[in-house]
């Protein structure tokens, strides 16, 4: 208790300079906080990208459609558990500022491919009863202000229908959950055969495949033997697994995603230096007062876990609080109002936090309390 | 203050003395300035990201170039024309005359995966078949090795950006697309604009390749005049052979960078912000310890008659001369590093890659030292109404 009483007296005694310190620490760790999610989200999926799944998508690029008939045959191959396809809408709803994903799906094969996205029975039952219903994400649902059996026009830029109108209806029939961190939920999923239907070009084709395969080990093969069945077919494909297109899609940010890393990076350790400094310097300043305790019969293991566990108590709360402004912060939502979809503080990045902060604590503390320790007490009282 | 020159003379006394103790507090004197330069050092430099997109995406928009697209695509990409659209626009009053018709050109635009060279993972290049009169609509396109390609065949010339960034562009090179190979016969250059990510064919052969049928995608125009803006587009919207809309080729590439603008100086100056705050409190806490340790000069300059006033500045300035060490520090790291840096990203608006350099200008410099000088004065502010009032008879009894 009297010891404590002591670290706390040390902290009080230049008030200002122990807050200034810890407010230091505070913004370094609420930086690395929000810079590892916005890592996380440029990233976005490659963590939870299922390791059974395959994307199959036209060999030129993404945005050349395949045949729907490919369906069947990719069904067929040996090694292929499950198909399903999707095609990018590229809608705007009210202003193209509020931009977020659609896409036309076959309600059945979809939700038996991407078990992530939780949706109850009813609302199931509903979107394969209404033709022109759709399921939007939580998050998507929460920024509209939309709930179940609103109709949303959306506008199309690339799909017209039939007759020229631009302008789709789409009846929201239930509201999927994300089934683990990271499930992207600002998409909105609506019924391909209305879709099919009512366009005015392009009917029978398809943005790209699912494919889930039985074995995850041979997914490579399937892969392969897949891209052989389209060979020197007018529409050859390109079939990858679902980590290895996703991880492509967020390389194409390109140096940019890694350059803001990079320099962020060097700011959250420039602050820490500035910060250690001061701390190590706040212990040196007292070189004398630790004699004084010495001579008076505190031991060498006594004084050094004493300036240890001032700094790591400053460290400590100041690691901390960032660390919390940070979890809050994010949890407020995408900064960037819909480029950054997934946007989470990612756990195993929580916990380097933790770790950071007692390892500043530890550092910043460890020198000057060893010089304490092996002070002469003699020295020490003579300094002055 | 009744003699000003006095003053005067007592502020450079006083901060003239206090640069001198610098040295004596060269350890947290220093962690200021490098704290300083690391926050002006990112801000500019995140900045310079912003600014190179942004000048990249809308240096080539001439003032009398306009484009068409079909009434509600959002980019070209989205878009879709007949060739019997694509005509009536050309024809369209206000268009300049060239030596084989109208100024005007009828465009496809798709785009094709290439590695990139950094990480070898697939990138959306883009790829533009063009007609004939594509190169006088754009005159800032310059082919700068090989040549043009030559109409009707398996022929393209890239961008110089877009040769630097992907894999296989390499001048006498053949790549293949699909079913389909194609000789790179040229490399062009465009001011540094958009164009130079690109790789540019005869729209014809791309029309069979990509299976597009007759059909183009935009109609890239160049004006009479500025002015003559206004009325090309009246023409073309209440003509009820088109459902077209147009834009000036300058706000329409100004439109598709706003997405990835945003996002890089929104992250940048939310980030830059509170480093801001982060260096600020190092600052303070340099400042802070710089009057403590100099509790009693203080004094004694004060009770050898120096006034209240003097003492203030110093304090301030010295907070300044480090925080100004720091911002150029800062900013010359930054200009080292960035300027001229090449890099490519996805445009998600146009779903393609755009190649550009960053770019730290006179501009952002600027910015970049008056928030150092900011921070300084701020930093030295607190701290030198502490010194100014220090009760003298204390201070001087202090240690």
């Amino acid at each position: 208790m009297k010891f404590l009483y002591l670290v706390g007296c040390n902290l009080r005694r230049k008030k200002l300079r122990t807050i200034l310190t810890l407010l230091s620490i505070l913004i370094a760790f609420l930086l690395y906080g929000f810079l590892c999610a916005v890592k996380e989200a440029l990233n976005a999926g490659v963590s939870i990208a299922g390791a059974d799944r395959l994307v199959v998508r036209h060999k030129v690029s993404l945005i050349q459609l395949l045949p729907v008939s490919y369906k069947d045959r990719i069904a067929l191959i040996p090694g292929v558990d499950a198909v399903e396809h999707q095609t990018w809408f590229g809608g705007i709803y009210q202003d193209p500022k509020n931009f977020f994903a659609q896409m036309p799906v076959e309600p059945e094969p979809f939700l038996d491919m991407f078990p992530e996205f939780v949706i109850s029975a009813e609302a199931k039952e509903r979107w394969l009863k209404t033709r022109t219903g759709a399921i939007v994400g939580r998050k998507l649902a929460e920024r509209f202000k939309w709930k179940v059996g609103d109709r949303v026009p959306i506008q199309a830029t690339i799909w017209t229908q039939k007759g020229g109108e631009t302008t789709w209806e789409f009846d929201i029939v239930g509201i999927y959950d994300a089934g683990k961190k990271g499930v992207d939920t600002t998409q909105m999923f609506f019924r391909y055969d209305y879709f099919d239907e009512a366009r005015a070009f392009g009917e029978g084709q398809v943005g790209w495949y699912g494919v889930r395969v039985k074995d995850p080990a041979r997914a490579a093969e399937v892969a392969r033997k897949i891209d052989e069945e389209f060979a020197n077919s007018p529409a050859e494909t390109k079939a990858e697994p679902e980590g290895a297109f996703v991880q492509a899609f967020a390389k194409q940010v390109g140096d940019i995603g890694t350059i803001m890393v990079y320099i962020l990076s060097a700011v959250f350790f420039t602050i820490l230096l500035v910060a250690g400094n001061t701390m190590a310097q706040a212990v040196r300043e007292r070189t004398e007062e630790l004699g004084v305790l010495k001579a008076i019969g505190f031991t060498n293991a006594q004084v050094l876990s004493f300036v240890l566990a001032e700094s790591c108590f400053i460290s400590g709360i100041g690691g901390l609080s960032g660390l919390g402004f940070a979890w809050l912060l994010i949890a407020a939502g995408d900064p960037t109002n819909g480029a950054l979809p997934v946007f989470y503080f990612p756990t195993g990045n929580l916990i380097v936090g933790l770790i950071l902060v007692v390892v500043l604590g530890l550092v910043t503390g460890i020198v000057p309390a060893l010089q304490a320790m092996r002070l002469q007490i003699a020295d020490a009282l003579r300094r002055t | 203050m009744t003699n000003p020159l006095n003053w005067f003379s007592q502020v450079v006394a006083v901060t003239g003395f206090s640069l001198q103790t610098i040295v004596n507090r060269k350890g947290s004197s220093a962690a200021t300035v490098i704290g300083i330069a690391g926050v002006v050092a990112v801000l500019v430099g995140v900045l310079s990201i912003a600014k190179g997109f942004r000048k990249a995406m809308t240096v080539s928009g001439s003032p009398n170039t306009a484009i068409v697209m079909r009434s509600g695509a959002d980019s070209e990409m989205m878009s879709g024309l007949s060739r019997d659209e694509t005509r009536v626009i050309a024809d369209a009053p206000g268009v300049a005359r060239a030596s084989g018709g109208p100024a005007a050109s009828a465009e496809l635009f798709v785009i094709i995966d290439l590695p990139k060279r950094s990480t070898g993972t697939d990138a959306n290049v883009p790829l533009r078949g063009v007609e004939p009169a594509a190169f006088d609509v754009r005159r800032e396109l310059k082919v700068v090795a090989g040549r043009k390609f030559e109409p009707g065949k398996n022929e393209i010339i890239i961008g110089q950006g877009a040769a630097i960034e992907f894999a296989g562009l390499d001048l006498g090179k053949t790549i293949r697309v699909g079913q389909n190979d194609w000789a790179i016969v040229g490399v062009f250059t465009a001011n540094g604009g958009i164009s130079e990510s690109e790789i540019w064919t005869d729209a014809a052969v791309l029309q069979p390749a990509y299976r597009r049928g007759d059909t183009y995608q935009s109609v890239y125009a160049r004006l009479t005049s500025p002015e003559a803006f206004d009325a090309f587009k009246n023409a073309l919207t209440t003509d009820p052979r088109l459902n077209v809309k147009v834009l000036r080729q300058a706000d329409y590439y100004a439109d598709q960078s706003t997405l990835v603008y945003n996002l890089i100086t929104g992250l940048g100056t939310l980030v830059a912000g509170l480093m801001g705050l982060g260096a600020l409190f190092g600052a303070l806490n340099t400042m802070y310890t710089a009057v403590s340790s100099r509790t009693r000069e203080i004094a004694t300059l004060r009770a050898l008659g120096f006034r209240a006033g003097p003492v203030v500045i110093s304090v301030i300035l010295e907070s300044i001369v480090l925080a100004i060490l720091g911002g150029m520090i800062g900013s010359v790291g930054a200009y080292l590093a960035f300027d001229g840096y090449r890099a490519a990203t996805i445009n998600f608006q146009s779903f393609s890659q755009v190649a550009f350099a960053f770019e730290v200008g006179p501009a952002l410099l600027i910015q970049g030292m008056v928030y150092a000088a900011l921070i300084g004065v701020i930093g030295g502010l607190f701290p030198a109404i502490r010194a100014a009032r220090l009760p003298i008879a204390t201070a001087l009894r202090e240690l």
